[in-house]
């Protein structure tokens, strides 16, 4: 179903009751976590709760940066947060902004900006428009660009990943073993001068695919494990499985700060892609989460792939092929998970004492950088909270 | 005795003969100067002092690297009154398949030069140099119009000639008997057999641990891996290339490969090797060959095309282009049975003085040649050292590929001991595709030539490579082209056609290497 569908399927006007043998692919208000201005917002107001009961996950450096929580870039929403956008602009006045619908997706109405009076330019134009009265215009996030990005073979790209989540309460996610890279098809350049190029700076498909150099038979499209195998023997292997890690550790506290949120009907499970960034320093940045993640191929590997995506999302959510009920206790048996991975089972980790654990030793380095070696984290995924 | 004496005594005067133009030479030289201001060395015990002194201060390591790679590149020298072409060749028929070869690849260069009426190298204009200077890392979005290049023979053009190679001493005779070689190759070489081969790659057996087998199943990794790894790490330590090469032969870890390749192949990148990668970069903003046109053809329409590769596309340009210009190539055509094409001033035709090798580097690229770059591209992300690791893979390896010789590691005979791997130890197999017109070498004479580069997933054809410079050996790719078909034995034999058993084979990407070498070497009932 569509998110349109889904919203008239829940909808209150509709009356329309799903009935027990009735399940469907997006939660009811999914956009708390693929809006970007919720997403964002829900992120904030989590770190906030964290720091407020005392969590060290919520430990922030001499900088007052968040250690473990500071993974999506700085992001305002527009209009409405303008006064401490011009704050913060004016501290770094030579960085560039990145302004995104909040509603959109593909990579349309996006644009780059780094000086004040575009921002005004834009904010006229928009008023100025007949079609859209003030009180219906669009709301913009502008977010910091991501402007060192990690190149290779001076290409700039992004991680799209695949994250099912059966249910909120208590979180039980999983993550696809086969996501992929997305390649820009010319060189990345940080000048300010190619500042109209999309094709330099936006890595969807759906962008890149109109560029003359776009490649049909791969798509600018390279998989996890090629990129795994790359930072393996170009940066060691320690950094790499902590750049792994932290993706995970991400991810999973996306879905955190969005559970308590999230209306969490049982008949609902949902399928996100996951867009990450990872800078020249190995960080990974959130920089969205797709609620429709594409399902369309643009090529052969990318049609396999797609295929079984969806083979293994029905495996996890409709177990066994058979008529669904969704008071099931969507803990599916190790056999059907096929290319998918337990990413955090809440349960799991409550039932191993991970969390009082936690709680006792304050002073104990958390979160991704505590150093966990490979094979605890292969085993223990679900353990860290 | 005496002869092993001889022999030992002309080894070691050859690889004298050949450091001494060395760096390394002059390096030590300088050392042994500056050392002369220690105060252990004695004047009355001058020699084992300054010996001590190389001991202790790592330069001895650096000696014993570079002996080692000599003894590995360098053929053992023949009876010295041999001449130097048996270095390159000892059979005459080979040399002469050979040379015919190169004057057909020539000739076809040649031909194009004149139809495209385009010369063969010229002086870039200034303004051209600094367009090409400016781009340089972004080489790959020029598109230039190549659609009248075209590549200068694929590697089926290449089997065509090998098909055809006949030794004129030997008569097969007409009737078939059981020693006759129902292939495609035709001419009697020495190739392993099994128990031969079990032999040579030992450490491949089936009670060795192995990256590639024991790192990917369910066992739990202190009991290799860890340990591995760990070994692994103390041999980059001590920079011993003798040790690195043998531990590499039950693998290399991913985070270890690049260093380990590089000790073996006694690659360090001084400061001089970078300048010598940028002088050749200013060679190549200098001249336009016409060479660089067909490396540009061939990057578009292999590695631009390859799921794994297609992200190097600028490094290709970087490492291959700088080669074509790189005269110190020329070095191996001492040992290499091909010798470097050689092309004439304008005007100045079949006049020896005015001849200048063509490509400087002697090579002239074919359909594929970019794919020896392209997976090194996975361990190093400097240009410089990308450079040299793939320069010494291919003035090590490489070049046999696509040379006629007899060596055992030539394409000639990695083709025969495929074929007599098949035709031994799967004849019903190999009989059934010869029937139906799909001889099996025609399907896997691509994936030899290439060293599966491309064919097989990165990971899989980095564990293949760390045993080709394990073992210092390219019988492996013959091994394994055979283990595939073996794999694939029970779909070949219900195919009718070449294309059929083209379409079985076509997709080679979700294989494991080593459990497919490991069962048909050693697990196979012969």
């Amino acid at each position: 179903m569509s998110v349109q569908t889904i919203r008239n399927v829940f909808s209150v006007e509709t009356g329309y009751r799903l009935s027990d043998d009735q399940i469907v692919n997006h939660f009811p208000n999914h956009y708390e976590l693929t809006r970007k201005d919720l997403m964002v917002k829900n992120i904030k107001r989590y770190r906030k709760e964290l720091e407020k009961d005392g969590s060290p996950l919520a430990e922030k450096d001499e900088n007052g940066k968040y250690l473990y929580l500071d993974f999506v870039p700085v992001t305002y929403m527009l209009p409405a947060d303008y006064n401490l956008f011009v704050e913060e602009f004016r501290k770094s006045p030579s960085s560039t902004w990145i302004m995104k619908p909040c509603g959109k997706a593909q990579g349309k109405g996006i644009f780059l900006i780094n000086k004040l009076s575009q921002i005004k330019k834009w904010s006229r134009d928009s008023k100025t428009s007949t079609f859209v009265s003030q009180s219906t215009k669009e709301a913009y996030v502008i977010s910091l660009y991501i402007s060192n990005p990690l190149l290779i073979g001076g290409r700039k790209f992004d991680l799209r990943l695949y994250v099912l989540v059966s249910t909120y309460r208590p979180l039980r996610c999983y993550m696809y073993k086969l996501g992929f890279c997305r390649f820009c098809t010319v060189k990345y350049t940080p000048s300010t001068s190619e500042l109209d190029n999309m094709f330099v700076h936006l890595t969807n498909v759906a962008i890149q695919k109109h560029g003359e150099d776009y490649n049909h038979i791969h798509g600018g499209k390279w998989t996890v494990s090629n990129l795994r195998l790359y930072l393996e023997s170009t940066r060691g292997k320690e950094v790499t499985s902590k750049l792994f890690d932290e993706i995970h550790w991400i991810i999973v506290q996306s879905l955190k700060a969005v559970a308590p949120v999230m209306n969490n009907d049982k008949h609902c499970f949902e399928c996100y892609g996951y867009d990450i960034i990872i800078d020249d320093k190995l960080k990974p940045w959130l920089i969205e989460v797709n609620a429709s993640p594409s399902l369309t191929s643009s090529t052969a590997n990318d049609r396999i792939l797609k295929y079984n995506l969806i083979n293994d999302t029905l495996n996890i959510a409709v177990p066994n092929g058979e008529i669904p009920d969704c008071k099931w206790n969507k803990s599916p048996p190790k056999e059907v998970l096929g290319n998918y991975e337990i990413l955090y089972d809440e349960e799991l980790a409550q039932g191993d004492g991970a969390d009082r654990e936690l709680r006792s030793r304050p002073g104990q380095p958390l979160g991704p950088r505590a150093g966990r070696t490979r094979d605890s984290g292969r085993s223990v995924l679900s353990t860290w909270k | 005795m005496l002869q092993e004496e001889s022999d030992l005594s002309l080894i070691i005067a050859q690889i004298v003969q050949k450091l001494k133009g060395s760096n390394l030479y002059a390096q030590l030289e300088r050392q042994a100067w500056a050392s002369l201001q220690r105060p252990e060395i004695k004047l009355e015990s001058l020699k084992e002092d300054i010996k001590e002194y190389f001991k202790v201060s790592g330069w001895e390591k650096k000696l014993q690297n570079a002996v080692y790679s000599e003894l590995n590149v360098y053929p053992l020298p023949s009876h010295p009154a041999a001449p130097p072409e048996h270095l390159k060749e000892p059979l005459v028929y080979m040399r002469k398949a050979q040379g015919s070869w190169e004057k057909r690849i020539l000739k076809s260069l040649n031909s194009m030069c004149t139809e495209l009426s385009i010369p063969l190298a010229r002086k870039r204009p200034v303004g051209e140099q600094k367009e090409l200077l400016n781009k340089w890392n972004e080489m790959g979005t020029d598109e230039p119009d190549l659609s009248l290049f075209r590549p200068v023979y694929a590697p089926k053009d290449f089997l065509e000639v090998l098909i055809n190679l006949r030794n004129p001493n030997y008569e097969n005779g007409d009737s078939l008997s059981f020693r006759t070689h129902l292939g495609l190759i035709q001419v009697p070489l020495k190739v392993k057999d099994i128990p031969e081969l079990k032999e040579c790659f030992a450490e491949l057996g089936l009670n060795t641990g192995q990256l590639g087998i024991d790192d990917s199943t369910q066992v739990p990794p202190e009991l290799f891996e860890n340990e591995h790894v760990r070994i692994g790490q103390k041999v980059l330590t001590e920079q011993d290339s003798a040790a690195a090469q043998q531990y590499i032969r039950q693998g290399s870890p991913t985070a270890l490969r690049a260093e380990l390749w590089a000790l073996i192949l006694n690659i360090s990148s001084q400061p001089e090797d970078i300048l010598y990668y940028e002088q050749l970069k200013m060679n190549v903003i200098q001249h336009d060959l016409l060479v660089d046109s067909l490396i540009y053809k061939d990057v578009k329409l292999t590695a631009s095309n390859d799921d794994y590769y297609f992200v190097f596309e600028d490094y290709l340009y970087q490492v291959l282009l700088c080669f074509s210009r790189d005269t110190s190539v020329l070095g191996h055509f001492a040992y290499n049975s091909a010798s470097p094409p050689k092309s004439y001033i304008r005007g100045k035709l079949g006049l020896e003085e005015y001849a200048v090798f063509y490509p400087p580097n002697g090579v002239i690229p074919f359909h594929g040649f970019s794919m020896y770059v392209a997976p090194l591209c996975f361990l190093y992300h400097e240009p410089y050292k990308l450079y040299q690791i793939f320069r010494e893979m291919y003035v090590r390896f490489f070049f046999r590929l696509h040379s006629i010789s007899s060596h055992p590691s030539g394409i000639v005979s990695l083709c025969l001991l495929f074929e007599t791997l098949l035709q031994t130890y799967l004849p019903q197999l190999f009989y059934h595709l010869r029937e139906i017109g799909a001889q099996p070498l025609r399907i896997s004479f691509k994936w030899m030539v290439r060293a599966f580069s491309g064919y097989l997933a990165t990971d899989q054809l980095l564990l293949l490579w760390d045993r080709i410079l394990g073992y210092n050996s390219l019988e492996i790719l013959a091994v394994l082209a055979a283990a595939v078909f073996a794999f694939r034995a029970v779909n070949l034999m219900e195919v009718t056609s070449l294309a059929a058993a083209e379409a079985v084979l076509a997709d080679l990407s979700t294989l494991k290497v080593m459990p497919l070498l490991q069962i048909f070497l050693f697990a196979t009932v012969t």
